[in-house]
């Protein structure tokens, strides 16, 4: 199963901005690639990652082949009550990842 | 290309014979610090390396089961953020057995065949690279110790021959590059020097975790020299003088390199 | 004395191969033969447009973080920020990544909404020669802002062999 790698803090104030980082393991094969065999490598890449904070989504990626592999996000949400955060990888040939981390807002 | 290093390749390959200069020990700088600020957080943030998929799948292996002995590495070396602190700081390590040196990927190897009774893994396979990689990474932060007993004289010296050794169409040692321009650029990226202190790496050209040996093969590729065959004994004697040339720099595996 | 000549010239010439070949061989692939239909400024506008359609491109708000020469076009580390208040009332919706000369234009598609609390991004991308980068965010009014930045790529988006 592919490895995901979370930055969350474990606790924040009320109303802070917290940065929150995800990295996921994909080779992220662009499709666009020639085999040995002389034959283009077909595309096999993540191609929506979902963030949610209790059930509500706070951010979204729609990815095309030019992120790099392996790929890796940053980006910010306000804490606003203690709750879980959950991480969702959705790709071609069916992948599919969810990672969770929990976070207490004080 | 730039005047700059158009000059240099003339240097190069135009027969200078001057013997490369080591580098003085108090001017040794990692390629860490050759990389941008970018590189050097990827490396630095453990949850932003991706070199760490490979050290958590090494955690993995290291408590399987393996092999008609049914043990695993655990079972014999326990906790390995104990058991293996510094080991990988002091490979090459000189093998009685066999009467050279073995690197760390031959010693796991030799531990799955002799120990777990169980094949060796193959030469840049996801699970040699993983083990080496989980490894490696209970060194990080430590000096890097290579041996200095009497034994291990002979093969350090094939490794420096090797390194100061002209091959290739184009007639360049490594030393050439890493010892006497090294801070210089090359089609706009700086030559490092060469230290072998962060393999496992992830390196950017492969999007993927590689080894030293992997690395050494690109090197020889690009000088236009003939590889030597998969795991032969040039590539650990080289090794063995890279860490050598390293002694003192700190462990940085898993590193990130362009 | 012209055999002399001839053979400063085959020299020079074979120089001039090899230190491209040096260049070309030391795993910095600096052009790729095999290589598909790639974008074109054209295609970015094409792309540009969908997303934005007929409203105005306005410069500005928008910062487009990316080293000028990257390490490796392979991973590039670009950040995006959006200066806004980021309420409910007045938020960046989205941010768009398009690109020049890849084999097609998208990079990458983020939603935002109020709760983001600060309209950052970073990301790692591919980028496969020597182009234009360019940046869109969408604000709440409907709005589009951009920033560009062209970026000197030598080692390029290309996976080297064993």
């Amino acid at each position: 199963m592919a490895r995901a790698l979370i930055n969350v803090p474990p606790k924040a104030k009320r109303g802070e901005i917290i940065e929150i980082k995800a990295l996921i393991q994909h080779e992220m094969e662009t499709g666009f690639r020639v085999g040995t065999n002389g034959n283009m490598i077909p595309r096999d890449i993540i191609t929506d990652f979902i963030c949610k904070y209790n059930g509500e989504e706070i951010f979204r990626a729609d990815l095309h082949p030019a992120i790099s592999a392996n790929p890796f996000f940053s980006f910010f949400t306000t804490a606003t009550e203690s709750g879980t955060i959950t991480f969702e990888w959705v790709g071609d040939n069916g992948f599919a990842v969810a990672e969770s981390a929990t976070i207490t807002v004080e | 290309m730039t005047r700059a290093t158009a000059i240099i390749l003339v240097a190069l390959t135009a027969g200078a014979s001057a013997i490369a200069a080591e580098i003085p020990l108090a001017e040794r700088k990692s390629g860490y610090d050759f990389m941008g600020p970018d590189s050097r957080a990827m490396q630095d943030d453990d949850t932003a390396n991706p070199g760490m998929f490979w050290v958590l799948d090494g955690e993995a292996l290291w408590k399987r089961k393996a092999g008609a002995a049914e043990k695993s590495c655990a079972d014999c070396h326990g906790d390995a953020a104990s058991s293996m602190g510094g080991v990988a700081a002091r490979y090459p390590a000189f093998d009685a057995a066999r009467g050279r040196p073995v690197d760390l990927e031959q010693r796991i190897n030799i531990c799955r065949a002799d120990q777990q009774k169980a094949t060796p893994f193959s030469v840049e396979s996801k699970e040699l690279l993983a083990l080496t990689a989980f490894i490696g990474r209970q060194s990080r932060g430590m000096p890097i110790e290579p041996a200095s007993d009497d034994r291990i004289k002979p093969f350090l010296d094939a490794g420096r021959e090797l390194f100061n050794r002209r091959q290739g169409q184009l007639n360049l040692s490594c030393a050439q590059c890493h010892d006497d321009n090294w801070g210089q650029k090359l089609a706009g990226a700086p030559i490092p020097q060469g230290h072998a202190n962060g393999y496992p790496i992830y390196r950017l050209e492969w999007q993927t975790l590689g080894s030293l040996q992997r690395r050494l093969r690109n090197c020889l590729v690009g000088m236009r020299a003939e590889s030597y065959p998969l795991g032969a004994s040039e590539y650990v004697d080289l090794e063995l003088y890279l860490m050598w040339r390293a002694r003192g720099m700190k462990v940085e595996t898993p590193a990130v390199r362009p | 004395m012209t055999q002399h000549a001839d053979h400063l010239h085959a020299t020079r010439r074979r120089f001039l191969t090899d230190a491209a070949a040096l260049a070309g061989g030391l795993g910095l692939g600096l052009s790729l033969t095999l290589r598909p239909a790639t974008a074109t400024p054209a295609t970015m506008q094409a792309a540009l447009k969908k997303v934005v359609g007929e409203a105005p491109l306005q410069k500005g708000k928008v910062k487009l973080d990316v080293p000028p020469l990257v390490e490796n076009g392979n991973v590039v580390p670009v950040t995006v920020s959006v200066d806004s208040p980021m309420t409910p009332s007045d938020y960046v919706k989205a941010i768009h990544l398009f690109n020049e000369k890849n084999p097609q234009p998208n990079v990458i598609g983020a939603h935002l909404g109020p709760r983001a609390g600060r309209a950052t991004i970073s990301t790692r991308i591919r980028l496969a020669d020597t182009q234009n980068l360019t940046a869109v965010a969408e604000l709440s009014d409907g709005s589009f802002w951009t920033d560009s930045v062209q970026v000197i790529v030598t080692l390029a988006a290309c996976v080297e062999s064993l």
